[in-house]
């Protein structure tokens, strides 16, 4: 009976747990190197040094910026909606980790290996527009609720093309199932066949997260911040973090889908060598790379161009794209099984 | 439901703390959506009563607040103020000022073009160009720190002619610089002139027509954006501008994108001016209007010569008197016509002096502008229209 207990039920939860604590520990710091990273891009694409003052090179700079946000004073303004000011930026952030449980490290290496999980990622990705819109709502500030009202229509318009690209990723391979996806791309990455999805797909993904170009819902020099103009120290972090989190999340997603996930370039040494976290985690580093070099050099787009890119030009394309994939394979018979 | 609802339009407080007010712009804004339906700017939160504290110096005490006016473009505006004193007191400036006036107005222009570009293109949400823009600048400070001393505040141009003659070597600094300068105008283009989503924001944001600008009294590239050839180096040249070969940059649409382009090739003509003044001006002679009553003498006569002793005494306390006059002295600052009105009564300090800024003129144009377009274009218009609240609110 003790046994059954332990085997049954208490290893399993205990062997979770420590499973998420392997996946979000280093995540965390891996969003807090990721600032880091950025600051240092962006120094360098403009022409300056970025951080160099806490530890050698700056690289203490996260810790020094997490622990003045820890120590700062919450403030709530006075007209706003308590329980719900909170409760945004903890949603935002417990979604952003939430989401990793699916992602595949390597063969076999995942928390939850469910057959559903694209539809999984998609939809918590989806909820993500939540925290924002309860954050812009509940500051009871002008700003912030243009933000939100923002976010909730952008969110939204770039949800439906990634829904389609990933449609036709799915005709590729042939499965729901994460692991399958990038099994199925042994061989051939899925941006090669698939390269204007691939980059439909990297662009909508910066709108997903809020990124420059399309970082409309913060727009720092139109709405001062937006959905996050009234919060402050930890509050305003894990909003942060929940960014930040989304964004390496959105570039796995990008690896899993098309750059054949934790698959060497080539299946030959001196290429299996490397074990395949070690390629996951240096794919989601060259599209970061990107996601940073796109923010210092392009300019903000508006609002309503914004919504027409993604259901004029976007949609359209996604979905003629996922005709075309289709007719394709059902013409050679490339149909996966 | 038949009793009729008055929908509010929702009114946004924009600024004066906001990153895009560039100062302390207040702006009243009534939104449809994202739409602006009324701009309302709100101005005089930076006002120093600037004239008024003027009547109260001598002619000589007054240099400084032009400085502190528009602060981006602080050499233009003493230039304004020089004029019309000299003028009033017909006295000429030596061609070595001349050229040295010419020279660094020129500087300030494009320090002040770097400014405006790349701050516009940091409200659009392009976040390079502003640091590469404070690259060239600090560059440019440093001419302006060598020459006087100050970075901003430079108190250069006087009355008679420049304070004090160049260092040794600052021209052939600068001309090295000029030599470089069209790159780096280059490479900011590359970032931006073709760029989509530049072009998206700005193009057809904020149009003036011809008209409209003409009516609204816009000057400077505000005015040239919308195809008027009108600029006051060429219309009335004042020191020795009718000597430099240069070309007058005209916008045809009368957009924010316009503005942009002309404000790039004012800065291309700026260097051209600028290597001109470098190679014709004479190698030396003097800076300042010789005669002793209004400009300094030197440091060195004033040991030996009594009389020299004397005008300095009498300089820095009582100053000199102007006759009874009035002269509109005007410059083509690099955000429009500046123009100073002293009314001198014969005493050693200007009895009015009225300034003409042509930030406030835009200013007053920003509610035809923005209308019919979205909240994010308003930042744009701000932006292109290069206020600096420094000499709206004076």
């Amino acid at each position: 009976m003790d046994s059954g207990f332990w085997s049954g039920y208490l290893w399993p939860t205990i062997w979770i747990v420590i499973q998420i604590v392997i996946v979000v520990g280093p995540l965390l710091g891996a969003v807090a190197y990721l600032t880091l990273a950025e600051r240092k891009i962006l120094g360098a694409i403009q022409l300056r040094q970025g951080p160099m003052v806490v530890g050698p090179f700056g690289l203490l700079q996260p810790l020094a910026d997490g622990l003045k946000l820890f120590v700062k004073e919450t403030i709530v303004p006075a007209g706003a909606n308590r329980a719900v000011f909170f409760i945004a930026p903890m949603l935002t952030f417990l979604l952003s980790l939430v989401a990793w449980a699916v992602i595949p490290f390597g063969d076999n290496m995942v928390i939850a290996n469910i057959n559903v999980g694209v539809l999984y990622l998609f939809a918590i990705s989806s909820l993500g527009v939540y925290g924002i819109i309860m954050a812009g709502w509940a500051s009871n500030s002008r700003y912030a609720f243009l933000g939100g009202l923002r976010s909730a229509a952008q969110m939204v318009s770039y949800e439906v093309s990634i829904g389609f690209i990933i449609i036709s990723v799915l005709l590729c391979a042939g499965s729901l199932n994460l692991s399958e996806i990038v099994r199925a791309q042994e061989g051939l990455w899925f941006f090669i066949p698939l390269f204007p999805m691939f980059i439909v797909f990297f662009v909508s993904a910066l709108a997903e997260t809020n990124r420059a170009p399309f970082d409309l819902p913060e727009g720092e020099s139109e709405i001062t911040g937006g959905f996050m103009v009234e919060y402050s120290a930890m509050t305003y972090a894990l909003f942060f973090l929940g960014e930040y989190a989304n964004m390496i999340l959105m570039s796995a997603f990008a690896t899993i889908l098309f750059l054949g996930g934790w698959l060497p370039p080539l299946s030959i040494p001196p290429f299996t060598w490397v074990p395949g976290p070690i390629w996951f985690i240096l794919k989601i580093c060259v599209v970061l790379f990107v996601f940073i070099w796109v923010r210092g050099t392009m300019p903000r787009y508006r609002y309503d161009q914004l919504m027409r890119l993604g259901w004029k030009v976007f949609l359209p394309f996604s979905l003629g794209w996922v005709i075309v994939t289709a007719g394709v394979l059902v013409t050679f018979g490339w149909l996966p099984e | 439901m038949d009793a009729e609802t008055q929908i509010q339009p929702y009114s946004m407080n924009f600024g004066p703390q906001h990153p895009a007010a560039h100062g302390v712009l207040r702006l009243v804004l009534e939104l449809d959506g994202e739409v602006v339906t009324r701009a309302d700017p709100h101005i005089g939160l930076l006002h120093r009563g600037t004239e008024k504290l003027i009547e109260y110096r001598t002619f000589l005490q007054a240099v400084p607040y032009f400085d502190r006016l528009d602060y981006v473009a602080p050499m233009n505006q003493e230039h304004a103020y020089a004029l019309a004193v000299e003028k009033l007191l017909g006295i000429t400036v030596p061609e070595r000022g001349q050229y040295i006036r010419v020279l660094f107005s020129e500087i300030t222009r494009i320090l002040n073009h770097l400014l405006n570009i790349t701050s516009y293109a940091l409200d659009v949400g392009a976040i390079t160009p502003a640091l590469w823009g404070f690259e060239e600048r600090e560059v440019l400070m440093e001419f302006y720190e060598r020459v006087c001393g100050a970075r901003l505040h430079a108190a250069y141009f006087r009355p008679g002619g420049v304070h004090q003659d160049m260092p040794a070597g600052l021209a052939d600094d600068i001309w090295a610089f000029t030599e470089r300068f069209p790159k780096f105008v280059d490479e900011l283009a590359d970032l931006l002139t073709e760029n989509r989503i530049w072009k998206q924001r700005t193009v057809d944001i904020g149009v003036a027509s011809k008209e409209d600008a003409m009516a609204w009294a816009f000057t400077g590239p505000m005015l040239r954006a919308s195809g008027v050839p009108w600029d006051l180096r060429k219309a009335q040249p004042y020191d020795v501008y009718d000597r430099m070969d240069f070309d007058i940059p005209i916008g045809t649409t009368g957009d924010c994108y316009a503005r942009y382009l002309v404000r790039m090739e004012e800065m291309r003509e700026s260097n051209r001016i600028v290597r001109q003044a470098l190679q014709e001006m004479p190698k030396s002679g003097p800076v300042s209007t010789t005669d002793h009553k209004v400009s300094p003498p030197k440091r060195g006569e004033m040991k030996r010569s009594m009389e020299a002793l004397i005008h300095h005494f009498k300089l820095y306390t009582e100053g000199y008197h102007v006759p009874a006059g009035e002269y509109y002295g005007v410059v083509e600052a690099p955000k429009g016509e500046f123009g100073v009105f002293v009314v001198a009564d014969g005493t050693n300090k200007p009895y009015r002096c009225r300034i003409r800024a042509p930030g406030f003129a835009h200013m007053q144009g920003m509610d035809f502008l923005a209308r019919g377009h979205f909240l994010a274009d308003t930042v744009a218009i701000i932006g292109a229209m290069d206020v600096v609240f420094g000499d709206i609110d004076r």
